[in-house]
Order: C-alpha cells, then sequence, then structure tokens
C-alpha cells in the first residue's frame, strides 16, 4: 500500500485531484454489484420475515394473490430449461470450436467464427420471437422449445470462450503430439481437451451463469403455466419469467417474494462466478 | 503380429472418420440454423418495410403505422446510459490500467466486482432499477431510471475494453512525457487517451451495442408507453420492449414485431461489426 501511494504521489496538485476522482469513480462503479445486493436483501426481508423459508418449499402451489407461494415448481422449470441448454449446449459449443481451430480451412474458420459472434449480438427478444412464430407451432409452449432456444442463445458464449482457450494450448503440445503419430481425434482427445479444460469448463459455468439469468426468450417461448414439469412438452414458468410477468402487479408480500426469487437468482450466479474464478484462477472475461 | 497393427489401424481410421463427420455436421447445423433465424427475419421483416415505418408513429396498439417515438425513446435511453457509463467507465478503466492500485486490495475488489456485476441476470437489474431508481429516487417509469439502469448494466464492458486500451499505449509514452516533465494528468488526458482512442470508441460501440439488446431491464424501468417523448423523465418504449409487446401481447402483431427486429437486428449488425473493425485496426496499430 505504501509503495503504491509513493509511486501514485506527485509533486502536481492536479495529480493529486485526479487520482483521488479516479478513486471515487472506480468506488462508484464497483459499489453498483452491492447496491443491488443490498437492495435485494431489503426488499425480500419482509417476505423472508412473514412467510419464511420453508414455505416457499412447502405451500399448496404459487398463488401469491391468496398467499400461497411454493417456489418449487419454477426452481424446477428453471434446473430443466438449464440443465437441457447446456446438455445440448457443450457439444455444439466444444464442436464449433474445435471445428474453427483444427477442422475448417482457414476462410470457412474465419467466417464461422464471425458468424457465432453475430449470434452473440443478436437480442434476447429477438431469439424468443423467432422461437415463438416458428418453434413454438412445432412443439406448443413447452420445456423443450426453453431448451432449444436457450441452447442457442449460450451457444456462442461456449464456443466463443472455448475457441480461445484452444488458442491458448501450447504449440509444443500439439507439434509433439503430432510427431508422436497420433492421429487429429486422438491428438484432440487425448492432448488438446486436457490441456485446455480449465478454459472449456470456464465456458460452461459461464454458459450456465447466462442461462439461468435468462428471461425474455423463455418467457415467450415456455407457455408461463406454474406446474412441476412432468414432460419435454409440458408447458412451465421459469423463476425468471415469473419476475417479468409478475412485477407490474405485484405489491406488498408478493413484490417482496418475487426479490426473494431474485436474491435467489442473484446468489446462484454469483457462486457460479466465484467457481468459474477459482478454476481460471483470476480474470475470467480475458 | 501384422495382423492386430492393421485391424487397429483400421479402427483408428474409422473412429477418425466419425470425428471429422460430426464436427463438420455440428457446424453445418449451427450454421443452417443461423441461416434459418436471418432469412426468416429478413423475409418477413422486408416484405412491409418502407421509410413510412421508421418516421411515422404506430396505431392500432403498433399492428399498423410506425416506430418513430420508438426510435426516439431507444435512442433517449441510450443517451442516458452512455452518457453516465462513459465517466465513470474512463475513470475505473484508468485506474485499473494506469496505477499501481491493479494489484492493491481495492484495485482486486474492484475487478471482482466488475466481474461479478457483468454476471447479474437482466431480470435483477430490473428488480435493482425499478426500486432505486423509479421508487427511492422517485423517477417513476421514465427514460432516465431506463437509461441509469442500462448504465450499470454496460460498465464492466466498456471498463474491460476501456482498460484493455490503455494497457496496450506503449510505455515508452509514459516514460517520454515523465522524462518532459509533464505532470501524470497531463500525459494520461493529452497522450494516453488519444493513442487509446479506437479502444475507447469500440467499448462505447459495444456499450450500445448491449444497452440495445436488452429487455427484461428496461419493462419495469423505462416502460411501455409508445408516445413521442417530450423529456428524460417521460416513459418511453424501447425497440426490443416493442418487439416484446407486438409478439406476446397484441394479437395480430407479429408483421409489426418482424419489421421492427429487423431494423434492431440491422443496427446491432453494424454495430458490432464497426466495434470489431475498430478492434482489428487498433491491434494492427498497436503491432507496428
Amino acid at each position: 500500500m505504501t509503495s503504491s501511494m509513493r509511486r501514485d504521489s506527485s509533486p502536481w496538485r492536479a495529480d493529486t485531484a485526479l487520482i483521488w476522482t479516479l478513486r471515487l469513480l472506480a468506488a462508484a462503479a464497483a459499489g453498483i454489484v452491492l447496491l443491488i445486493l443490498v437492495f435485494l436483501l431489503i426488499e425480500s426481508i419482509p417476505a423472508l420475515r412473514t412467510i419464511g423459508l420453508v414455505r416457499f418449499f412447502s405451500d399448496a402451489s404459487w398463488y401469491p394473490l391468496s398467499d400461497r407461494f411454493n417456489m418449487a415448481p419454477m426452481m424446477a422449470a428453471s434446473l430443466l430449461v438449464t440443465v437441457g441448454a447446456i446438455a445440448l449446449a457443450i457439444p455444439l459449443g466444444f464442436g464449433s470450436a474445435l471445428f474453427c481451430r483444427y477442422y475448417a480451412p482457414r476462410w470457412i474458420a474465419g467466417a464461422y467464427r464471425r458468424m457465432i459472434e453475430v449470434l452473440a449480438g443478436i437480442p434476447s427478444v429477438v431469439f424468443g420471437f423467432w422461437g415463438l412464430v416458428v418453434l413454438v407451432p412445432l412443439v406448443t409452449h413447452s420445456l423443450i422449445a426453453g431448451i432449444l432456444i436457450l441452447a442457442l442463445m449460450i451457444l456462442p458464449t461456449v464456443a466463443l470462450i472455448a475457441d480461445a482457450s484452444l488458442a491458448r494450448v501450447p504449440e509444443e503440445l500439439i507439434h509433439g503430439s503430432a510427431a508422436l503419430g497420433l492421429t487429429r481425434w486422438g491428438m484432440i482427445r487425448r492432448v488438446i481437451l486436457p490441456a485446455a479444460r480449465c478454459g472449456l469448463m470456464t465456458s460452461v459455468i459461464l454458459a450456465v451463469a447466462r442461462a439461468i439469468g435468462e428471461t425474455m426468450a423463455v418467457l415467450m417461448v415456455c407457455g408461463n403455466v406454474v406446474q412441476m414439469p412432468k414432460g419435454l412438452l409440458d408447458p412451465v414458468r421459469t423463476l425468471t419469467a415469473n419476475i417479468a410477468l409478475e412485477m407490474a402487479y405485484a405489491t406488498d408480500t408478493h413484490r417482496s417474494a418475487l426479490f426473494v426469487s431474485g436474491l435467489l437468482l442473484m446468489v446462484i450466479v454469483g457462486l457460479l462466478i466465484a467457481m468459474a474464478e477459482w478454476i481460471s484462477k483470476g480474470r475470467i472475461y480475458a | 503380429m501384422p495382423d492386430g497393427v492393421s485391424r487397429q489401424g483400421q479402427h483408428h481410421r474409422i473412429r477418425e472418420m466419425l470425428a471429422v463427420t460430426c464436427i463438420w455436421a455440428t457446424a453445418i447445423v449451427v450454421s443452417l440454423t443461423f441461416g434459418w433465424i436471418l432469412l426468416d427475419l429478413l423475409r418477413h421483416g422486408l416484405a412491409h418495410l418502407s421509410w413510412a415505418y421508421l418516421v411515422e408513429s404506430p396505431s392500432d396498439a403498433g399492428r399498423s403505422g410506425g416506430i418513430a417515438p420508438i426510435i426516439a425513446s431507444t435512442f433517449l435511453i441510450v443517451a442516458v446510459c452512455m452518457s453516465i457509463a462513459v465517466p465513470i467507465g474512463i475513470g475505473t478503466a484508468l485506474l485499473l490500467a494506469e496505477y499501481s492500485v491493479a494489484r492493491s486490495r481495492f484495485g482486486r475488489f474492484v475487478r471482482r466486482s466488475l466481474d461479478a456485476l457483468a454476471a447479474v441476470p437482466s431480470i435483477v437489474f430490473g428488480l435493482f432499477g425499478s426500486t432505486l431508481f423509479c421508487i427511492y429516487l422517485g423517477m417513476g417509469f421514465s427514460i432516465l431510471a431506463g437509461g441509469l439502469t442500462l448504465a450499470c448494466m454496460v460498465l464492466p464492458i466498456f471498463i474491460r475494453t476501456a482498460e484493455e486500451g490503455f494497457r496496450s499505449v506503449p510505455d515508452e509514452y509514459r516514460r517520454g512525457a515523465a522524462a518532459l516533465g509533464i505532470s501524470r494528468s497531463a500525459t494520461l488526458f493529452k497522450i494516453i487517451m488519444p493513442s487509446a482512442m479506437p479502444a475507447l470508441v469500440a467499448g462505447f460501440v459495444l456499450g450500445i451495442g448491449r444497452a440495445l439488446a436488452e429487455t427484461a431491464a428496461l419493462i419495469f424501468t423505462s416502460g411501455y408507453v409508445d408516445r413521442m417523448p417530450e423529456s428524460l423523465f417521460d416513459s418511453g418504449r424501447a425497440m426490443s420492449v416493442h418487439i416484446y409487446d407486438l409478439a406476446m401481447n397484441v394479437p395480430g402483431g407479429g408483421k409489426s414485431a418482424y419489421r421492427t427486429a429487423l431494423v434492431l437486428v440491422a443496427i446491432l449488425l453494424l454495430i458490432n461489426g464497426s466495434a470489431s473493425w475498430l478492434m482489428h485496426r487498433w491491434v494492427r496499430h498497436g503491432a507496428t
């Protein structure tokens, strides 16, 4: 700390003013996420106090207007949509990254990567709309519609981070395994994938974080019926969709219960980010 | 055992063929789906798109008429968002890149908070913004509240790009300035910032792209009103919210939703394309 103070000190008064301004701005930027947590907590407290944690799982169902607050079906829906989307996005995303690095001719790889970047920039509401007019007529408002759309949306996250971590695999490893006479697939399976496993895992974790928090697309295609999903064709409502649907008219305890679900999302995402940071030991968005 | 070796070789060849097939199949499936989305948008969106659509007001709940007030509201929301995010973002990026705090406890705290902020789901931003800005600060449903909420959202992406920009300015510039006895603040504003300008612009553009794509955080902050906004305290409907509303709440709004979606995607492609062009140019410029 003292060494940094000394290095930042300067004979110019303007410099001292500047560093304090910068510190203030940085503190403001860093404070936002704390502020979000504080607000979620404050707004959640009334519901946690009057309803209590247990009733979020033990109530008859989710009828917030007649004091029934069972969130379990929506948690299950969020979980299933996320798991399904990840199960689809991992092979497609890793396959895309491997395709770009080791299978495609150079110009195709460049074009393909550009396409994935474009896909990453398409707003979730547009994905949701496309799902609504194209997928829903085929598979109805259902869990599977949500899974398909969400898989498509997180595919770029998986593919781009996986691609970047494949790029960081040392050349010597690849040359060495080629010299040992490994086939291309043998090399990928035995050498490259193990070498890049930290980056690949990070890509999956960040994709999970993105999937569980996604709102608009699942809201538009999942049907939004609060029920324990029994099959892929059942309509479901996720936690995020529930917030978006009910926030408009929720008051008092009901509104506070929505903040509890927001807090729950934050906690899950926070744990995932901590895990990603722990795996990649430092900067996760490199 | 020549027989065993050849059988093993054949085994390898089959597995190799299988891998090639699977990977190419993946790429083809992804490309086809992508093409499907884009062609679908183009086919249905271009059908009725005209200049009038961009300059007229919506009528009949958006089924007919245009999207002029919606474009205006979107522009105002993004303008509020960026005018807050840019100063805070540049300040934070300068501190992280140019001062030795980066490795101090404060620097690590800032970085970690920003990583966390980048991962906050957009609906949570919506909850946060509607509580803090709309209720506690009394802004109600307004363009200002929406813009401020989005400012919190785009900060991490802007800071990350700007910080990388500052870091890639060669150290000789700083040493040269120090040797000439130029103050630290003058060095930052007159030398470092202009050299990092392409990265700053790229971060700016990426931030706009992120803000334009956002829906969930805006529904409860800037609201649904589709009239032409008269001030920043009016509620204003963003393009993404317009698409959502037409698709979900307006029977027969599909055609108009397609058109708005096409306009939005076209703007985003332009924006993201120019950001990546800037980044590439700047990387090449930095290398020489």
